[in-house]
């Protein structure tokens, strides 16, 4: 009984991870701009990998195991937004445009005041 | 073959699909993307799909040591964002018009390789090449 309701989680944290990778995916395709792009990639797509990691690490059924998928999970929700930041300001900071339906830019004059 | 083994195994399947598809998905955006930003986005996106892959053998396969590799590509992959990053930033603008940030952009730019590439009759390519060595 027991093993089955293991397994049931780590198929349910499987499943939940894929599904957020397709969102994700999805998002990156339909979305208008760079900027709204960005979301859809650092946001779903790094909650879809690490799902599938701590699935792992539930899967193994060992401490260790599960210790190493959950650093990798952390390592990933911390390091996606730097990137994700990063690459965004330095779009912004060179000039690619935003997409025609966005109603405000607050850092339009952020170049000036540096 | 127990219950459990079998939930496990049908969940890996399907996941494996539908990760299938959403890896075809961001390379049409990494083939199509009209700026760079936006294909260095889809590759980011690209290294998490990979790393959902790896989980998904690491379970299929019992190997849990697929995790650091699963991490190491984090890594790289974070890495290579940051680099990009950098560079578009010491590149300059060179697709997007000059001006307002909101000023519409609705035509998307052309590439111009391809453009020059289809206006040069005969240049030096390699296939050219490959002729005259003949």
């Amino acid at each position: 009984m027991m093993d089955i309701l293991l397994a049931a989680i780590t198929a349910l944290l499987i499943l939940g991870g894929a599904g957020f990778a397709l969102v994700a995916a999805i998002g990156l395709n339909r979305l208008p701009d760079l900027y709204t792009r960005m979301h859809a990639a650092s946001k779903a797509g790094t909650v879809g990998s690490g799902l599938l990691l701590l699935a792992v690490g539930v899967h193994a059924g060992d401490l260790s195991t599960f210790a190493r998928a959950l650093a990798g999970f952390f390592f990933f929700v911390l390091t996606a937004p730097i990137s994700a930041h990063l690459l965004a300001m330095a779009a912004h900071k060179v000039g690619y445009p935003l997409c025609a339906e966005s109603v405000r830019d607050e850092m339009k004059d952020y170049d000036k005041r540096i | 073959m127990t219950t459990a083994e079998m939930i496990i195994s049908y969940a890996v399947w399907l996941a494996l699909v539908v990760l299938c598809v959403s890896f075809l998905l961001t390379v049409w955006r990494v083939i199509k993307g009209p700026t760079l930003p936006d294909r260095v986005v889809a590759l980011d996106m690209l290294t998490g799909i990979v790393i959902g892959f790896i989980a998904l053998i690491a379970i299929r396969t019992g190997f849990t040591l697929y995790i650091d590799i699963a991490i190491s590509l984090g890594l790289v992959g974070f890495l290579a964002t940051v680099a990009f990053a950098r560079f578009i930033l010491s590149r300059g603008n060179r697709e997007a018009p000059k001006g307002d940030m909101m000023k519409t952009f609705t035509a998307s730019v052309p590439e111009p390789r391809r453009k020059s590439a289809a206006r040069r009759p005969s240049g030096t390519g390699p296939a050219v090449r490959r002729k005259a060595k003949k």
